[in-house]
């Protein structure tokens, strides 16, 4: 039975673009709470060098040590682009993009040298392909099992663990270094650390993904559950919910169209990323201008209660207090007016008398509230 | 292959020139998007241009280069509005938006590029040569619109190079004497997808990045103005395009585009280097000579308290004793002091055991202490 599941390829091939997109969105989180995400961007195009000197080196791309080895070539971007920083002759944004073009540059070159030697072309550093991931399986008590399957879910377990463990340092590093490091809590260690694993991570995911549509599954997941969340425990949860849910989609709808696997999952992050940038609950555009629309309501009723306030009992009052009025004197369009009115009516903030706008109680109660805040016995006020 | 029969090749001389234009604009381009702090809206603006390639590939059937560069052209647009969106609409960071909209549109466009590829299209070879781009297949026809864009990118920035120029600088400023700054801002945004418009072809759009950067970041380092800037930048662009180009037509299966970013990345290391004024090199100089003068003006005021304390200007001074007291051998900054005449050796009285040289302050030397201790601070400061 257990064979069976392993040899589903569709299985198999969701299972695997889902543990990409979980290893890579743990890190990725903290990247993108840090403003670091353009690193993901660099560390995928640079470890292309690391990969095509550890073939050259072992003649072997998997297994610990090779990811390791290839990964350090990430760390030595980062390294790079923060010497060169510190120079402060170059900004960081541009430093980024002065270090990862030569180290691509240099891989693409050594791929192309070694044609013959090196098991990647240059089109699949770009794109990956997870469709052939059931190609290089390893037998283990008699079972077939994807080699890529057994690379990302270590990948996935170690990102998991030192997360886990680091939680509370990391927590704290990404959201106030100066304290972190107040305490001794080494925040440079902490994200070099969590750079290593996003190479590590970047080298794993490499045959299946490519260099460039990894930073898809590191950046666009945790940005996508930012917008929806405020917790950082959420951000994980929905991160991983949202790599699962892109995976599978992904895969469908690939293969309905015949188009590349990795490419379509991609895009489906990009789809729950704009789902979430309309419909966020607290962030989201529609949210947002729903507060926009409330408040204005707020603030036409609170004008409203105001202005007849002022003029109630008074000898203008014949005069103010009409619908006519509040266009010539406020300078409302009819529409406005008359919708303010109405809703003003509904909640019985006003009454009309014919003509007359006549206030309320609670309308008399909300303009007092305004003009005279102090005399009032709010129960927000602290004592 | 003679070098005449070299030269006149007709495949070298255009991708000579096209790399040439390439390096010409993206360095013209790259040095308002350096200064403006927006070097990776050219990573993510060319990355972007892929969909667009293969829209121009679907719209127009086949691998018309203006149809394609069109539709590069407009996704990059596209992108750039995207990334806009999203920063000013939403919480956001840039560097997330850029990372998103640079991966989700290369995305698209790989969806899309396995699609045409899927379709079986007979001309559709050679369209993800957009990938890493492909030097050699260029056409004379392909260059006449890289010459066309190019001229429109550098009418643009004649025309409006003073408005550029503050908006590049001082956008606070420029808003306030009436600058439509938003206006402005996309159209040097949109020109920088002109640049990367360019470059597919010759570098592809993974690299453009780079190319973008490399001469402007190069060329900061020579200059203070702007207008030396940006010339210098296209120097090094064209420079560097064409060495990548003549290099990798000297063996097979060297990629134009790693060998272009390459031979830039040359260009910006020395600069970087070897600049006057901004260089590493010079900095190290300056700092060891700054440190030299430091520990012999330090020894020079201890002898002139020592001095003091004696209440004796040709006191003598055992060379050991002033190492003890500083805790390092003396010896080459007393000989620095000794070469400017502030100290001399003494030869002790005879009959008096000799261990070490003695040292005597000079006149001179009093003096320049007595200065030193005067103005501390405008001292370190020259």
């Amino acid at each position: 039975m257990i064979a069976a599941i392993f040899n589903d390829i569709d299985l198999m091939i969701m299972l695997v673009g889902a543990l990409v997109g979980i290893a890579s969105s743990l890190v990725g989180t903290f990247l993108v709470l840090r403003g670091s995400s353009m690193l993901s961007d660099a560390i995928g195009h640079s470890i292309v060098f690391g990969i095509v000197v550890v073939w050259l080196l072992t003649h072997q791309s998997s297994g610990p040590w090779q990811i390791l080895g290839a990964a350090l070539t990430g760390l030595l971007t980062v390294f790079l682009t923060e010497l060169l920083v510190n120079t402060q002759r170059v900004k960081k944004d541009a430093a980024i993009g002065l270090v990862f073009p030569v180290l691509f540059s240099l891989g693409i070159l050594l791929i192309n040298l070694y044609a013959n030697d090196v098991h990647v072309d240059a089109h699949t550093v770009l794109l990956g392909e997870i469709g052939f991931i059931w190609l290089d399986t390893l037998n283990i008590s008699g079972v077939e099992v994807p080699r890529a399957l057994l690379t990302m879910s270590g990948m996935t377990l170690v990102n998991a663990i030192f997360i886990l463990v680091f939680y509370k340092e990391l927590k704290l590093a990404t959201f106030d270094a100066a304290l972190a490091r107040a305490l001794g809590f080494a925040p440079g260690v902490l994200f070099y650390a969590l750079l290593l694993l996003t190479s590590g991570t970047a080298v794993a995911a490499f045959d299946a993904v490519g260099a460039v549509l990894f930073v898809a599954f590191v950046i666009v997941p945790p940005s996508a559950a930012w917008l929806l969340t405020d917790r950082l425990e959420r951000m994980f949860l929905y991160g991983i919910l949202i790599s699962i849910a892109s995976s599978i989609l992904g895969y469908q709808l690939a293969v309905l169209w015949d188009v590349s696997i990795g490419g379509m999952m991609a895009v489906m992050t990009g789809g729950f990323l704009a789902l979430a940038f309309l419909f966020g609950p607290r962030h989201g555009m529609l949210a947002l201008w729903y507060q926009r629309r409330h408040q204005r309501a707020l603030n036409d009723s609170r004008t409203l209660a105001v202005h007849l306030f002022n003029h109630e009992d008074g000898p203008e009052q014949a005069v103010e207090n009409v619908t006519q009025a509040l266009r010539d004197h406020l300078r409302w369009a009819d529409s406005r007016a008359q919708q303010v009115v109405e809703r003003a009516c509904h909640k019985q903030l006003i009454v009309q008398q014919g003509s007359q706008l006549k206030l309320t109680p609670a309308g008399r109660q909300l303009a007092r509230e305004i003009l005279e805040p102090s005399r009032q016995p709010s129960g927000n006020m602290p004592q | 292959m003679s070098p005449a029969e070299w030269l006149s090749d007709y495949t070298l001389q255009n991708v000579a020139i096209g790399a040439a234009l390439l390096g010409l604009v993206s360095g013209v381009l790259g040095s308002f998007a350096v200064l403006r702090k927006q070097s990776l809206l050219g990573d993510t603006l060319s990355h972007a241009a892929l969909p667009g390639i293969c829209l121009g590939f679907i719209m127009s059937g086949g691998r018309h280069l203006g149809s394609l560069l069109a539709g590069a052209l407009f996704t990059g647009a596209l992108a750039a509005l995207a990334m806009l969106w999203l920063t000013r609409m939403s919480r956001l960071k840039t560097d997330a938006a850029l990372g998103i909209t640079l991966s989700v549109f290369f995305a698209i466009g790989v969806v899309l590029l396995t699609h045409i590829q899927g379709s079986n299209n007979a001309s559709q070879g050679g369209l993800d040569a957009f990938l890493f781009g492909q030097a050699a297949a260029t056409l004379r026809s392909d260059l006449w619109i890289m010459a066309g864009v190019t001229a429109i990118a550098m009418l643009l920035v004649t025309a409006l190079w003073k408005e550029f120029k503050l908006v590049s600088f001082d956008p606070q400023y420029a808003a306030c004497i009436g600058m439509p700054v938003v206006l402005l801002e996309a159209v040097l945004t949109v020109m920088i997808a002109l640049a990367v418009v360019v470059g597919l072809q010759m570098v592809g759009v993974v690299l453009m990045a780079a190319m973008i950067i490399a001469p402007a970041v190069a060329a900061r380092q020579w200059t203070h103005r702007l207008e030396h800037m940006v010339i210098l930048a296209a120097l090094f662009g064209i420079f560097g395009g064409v060495c990548g180009a003549v290099i990798s037509a000297l063996g097979p299966g060297l990629a134009t585009g790693p060998l272009i970013i390459l031979s830039l990345s040359v260009v910006v290391i020395i600069s970087l280097l070897l600049a006057p004024g901004r260089g590493f090199v010079w900095e190290i100089l300056k700092l060891r000579s700054d440190r030299r003068a430091l520990r012999h003006q330090k020894v020079l005021t201890t002898l002139y308290h020592v001095a003091c304390q004696h209440e004796d200007r040709s006191y003598r001074f055992d060379q050991g004793m002033i190492d003890i007291y500083h805790g390092t051998n003396t010896r080459n900054a007393l000989q620095r002091l000794a070469d400017r005449d502030w100290v001399r050796l003494q030869t002790p009285p005879p009959g008096e055991p000799v261990s070490a040289p003695q040292w005597v302050l000079t006149d001179s030397g009093i003096d320049e202490a007595e200065r030193l201790l005067r103005y501390p601070a405008e001292e370190a400061a020259s």
